[in-house]
């Protein structure tokens, strides 16, 4: 007997491909009811393959799978279709089909022979569109409907499918930033109240950190990581898992800063705790090497600083600015033609910022910048 | 379902068996020679006496009308079953080149029977006539393969329709027998001709097909949806495939072998259907494009028969008539339809 058999899906060392080729293989995960599976890794490297495996639409080339306990190649095509429902990237192709007509082909599995709904059944489907929110579709078009509406339509119909197991690839593609976020967090409360097991690809990796319970990393045809978002998002595992070249991953907010221009310091901008952001980003974008600090390493500005600088001064979190550390940077200071301040007043920990303005408007090389508008 | 679609429903079929219907009874009235009501309902019903009147009805007109309905109806669910499995609203028997691949077909094996001048059974028309459309099948499959787009299927369906039909001219041309009327006829498709023999073969082809594509109309709903959502349903893809082929492949096969290639009568019905009764299930389009293929392609004959009577046009002429405008709307509101999306 396999392990996992309590799992709703387990996964043993898969390999899966088209016909000889392999895409991807050595892969093993779990997932159990009520929990979100995401996979990640960069394009094309077999993320809708291990899904399209898993649903048994493509045959394993290795290893085995198992959903409820059951091998999926033991299990009929009619058992899976009950277990298992999908929501995929393609667009489906309706004709004169209103959104409620799309969430009732999930009943499928469940009716007759001519495929008409039971009372059952429209229960089902009516209940599905009601926890997914589009019941005030029910009667449209399935063409005339955003693409947000439609990835809730698509999922309606998996869930009237009553299925234990929901597989979705890049669910959020081609939504926009609301719906994103919309989908995701319907799937999240879906997932604990029909108690199903997500599995999931997803390129957006800030919305896979926070929205998974379980990751899945996959890069040079195997799985790199299998992890918690807090095992996966951390130390530069990101920028190696997709080869990170023009810029910089940070952990904790899932953020990309692009690579600055490097070359002499025209600009000491004079930063720290939020404030000095739009003046790096407008430097940045205008190509102009800049010199930053003195920023704490726990600072916010500090990823922006550390990808976008080309000299920076840091400070070691929580500790007042030391002697050594304003020295430093002043040095480098007395050089820029510019100086950018984005401070009014200092507190005890930046005080030594004071000491680079003060020197700055000796020189005459100091502009002021309001921090007032920025968050 | 909703009250409103059922009622819908109901008064689509009811308007469509009784249009059927009436055009049956008009078709087996109206002809080139003038046979009153009275007796032409004596000669069915009664026991008249052997007259020329009543074997123009019983044995011209009669069986020709049932064939037009049958073999209309068998078009038209032909028709849907190959826009269902190309997912192409324009597919069709005709405008795919598989009509004419049976025609080549057809014609092959009747113009070398008749130079050796054996007869052959109808059955073996319809054998050949199947095993036509299964290559041209074939061919529109490879090609298919090949092409996402669907004009380019339909552009290679008529591409090979045209060199089908160019064989067979060339074949007809030279066939040198006293048969070459009729056989030209044929190929420029028409219903005259056949008798109540032929009849009873249709009926048994066309009804058996029009059962089975109703027995899959709940597969086929799930197929509409794409490939991948049908396999999670638990449909087995390449059987159901197979089997979809086959079925379309047959039903046209047997109009071929008995009528010849009638166009588009298979693309426009479905559609008109879709368009009554506002949806694309198979569940309902089966039976309704049954019902109005029928309805067209009697329509279509009594044009044929009575427009330029005596003279005959082929069944082709009228059809695309009133086919060929059906195809522009469609294409055109696809179009809509792809800029507002």
């Amino acid at each position: 007997m396999p392990e996992g058999v309590s799992k709703a899906v387990s996964a043993e060392n898969i390999s899966v491909g088209y016909g000889r080729i392999t895409v991807a293989g050595g892969i093993s995960f779990s997932v159990e009811k009520g929990e979100i599976l995401t996979l990640i890794g960069a394009n094309g490297a077999g993320k809708s393959t291990v899904l399209k495996s898993i649903s048994a639409q493509l045959p394993l080339l290795g290893g085995y799978v198992c959903i409820n306990g059951e091998e999926l190649s033991a299990a009929g095509a009619k058992k899976l279709s009950k277990e298992l429902a999908l929501v995929l990237t393609e667009r489906i192709h309706s004709e004169r089909m209103t959104c409620r007509d799309i969430a009732a082909t999930g009943r499928y599995p469940y009716t007759g022979r001519l495929g008409l709904l039971t009372e059952q059944d429209e229960k089902a489907v009516d209940e599905a569109m009601e926890l997914t929110g589009i019941s005030y579709l029910a009667d449209v078009d399935f063409r005339e409907i955003s693409d947000g509406q439609r990835q809730c339509v698509m999922l309606a119909r998996a869930i009237a499918q009553q299925p234990d197991v929901l597989l979705l690839d890049e669910p959020t593609s081609f939504l926009d930033i609301n719906h994103k976020l919309g989908l995701l967090s319907l799937l999240r409360k879906l997932t604990k109240q029909k108690n199903i097991a997500v599995i999931q690809s997803l390129h957006e990796l800030d919305l896979a950190q926070r929205f998974s319970d379980k990751l899945v990393c996959i890069k040079d045809k195997q799985a790199v990581l299998v992890g918690t978002p807090e095992e996966v998002f951390s130390g530069r595992f990101i920028e190696e898992l997709y080869g990170i070249e023009n810029g910089s991953f940070h952990n904790s907010y899932c953020i990309v800063e692009p690579q600055g221009t490097k070359g002499v310091p025209e600009v000491f901008v004079i930063g720290g705790g939020g404030g000095a952001i739009p003046v790096y980003r407008e430097l940045n974008r205008k190509g102009i090497p800049f010199a930053a600090g003195i920023i704490h390493e726990n600072d916010i500005e500090y990823p922006a600083v550390s990808s976008m600088a080309a000299v920076m001064f840091t400070e070691t979190a929580f500790e007042p600015i030391s002697d050594e550390s304003i020295q430093a940077a002043l040095e480098v200071l007395e050089k820029c033609p510019r100086v950018i301040c984005c401070h009014d007043s200092f507190g005890m920990m930046n005080a030594g910022n004071a000491v680079l303005r003060d020197r700055a408007v000796e020189i005459g090389s100091l502009e002021i910048k309001s921090a007032k508008n920025a968050k | 379902m909703k009250k409103s679609k059922r009622i819908r429903y109901a008064a689509g079929f009811s308007a469509l068996i009784i249009l059927a219907a009436l055009l049956f009874v008009v078709n087996i009235i109206m002809g080139s020679s003038r046979i009153s009501l009275k007796e032409t309902a004596d000669i069915l019903f009664g026991s008249a006496p052997d007259s020329p009147a009543k074997k123009i009805i019983t044995d011209i007109r009669l069986p020709r009308t049932a064939a037009a309905m049958l073999l209309g109806g068998a078009l038209a669910v032909s028709g849907f079953l190959l826009q269902c499995f190309f997912d192409n609203p324009i597919a069709g028997p005709y405008v795919l080149g598989i009509s004419s691949g049976a025609k080549l077909a057809v014609a092959a094996v009747m113009i070398s029977s008749l130079k050796h001048g054996v007869i052959l059974g109808s059955w073996v028309m319809v054998l050949a006539s199947f095993i036509g459309s299964l290559v041209s099948m074939g061919l529109i499959l490879l090609i298919s393969g090949k092409v996402r787009n669907m004009a380019q299927l339909i552009i290679s369906g008529v591409m090979i329709g045209y060199i089908c039909s160019s064989v067979t001219e060339i074949a007809v041309t030279f066939a040198d027998d006293s048969n070459i009327v009729n056989l030209h006829n044929w190929s420029m498709g028409s219903f005259s001709g056949t008798d109540m023999e032929d009849v009873k073969m249709i009926a048994v082809i066309v009804i058996a097909g029009t059962i089975a594509a109703f027995l899959i109309s709940k597969p086929l709903s799930a197929y509409q949806l794409g490939e991948s959502y049908a396999a999670n349903l638990g449909i087995n893809l390449k059987m159901f495939r197979l089997f979809l082929i086959l079925l379309s492949s047959l039903l046209s096969a047997c109009v071929t072998a008995f009528a010849g290639p009638v166009s588009f009568v298979g693309v426009a019905v479905p559609h008109l259907m879709k368009s009554l009764f506002g949806t694309a299930k198979p569940l309902v389009i089966i039976p309704a494009s049954f019902i109005g293929g029928a309805a067209v392609c009697m329509l279509c004959d009594l044009a044929a028969r009575l427009i330029f009577s005596p003279t005959e046009l082929s069944i082709s002429t009228v059809t695309a008539v009133f086919g060929a405008p059906v195809v522009i709307v469609i294409m055109l509101r696809r179009e809509s339809q792809r800029r507002s999306a």
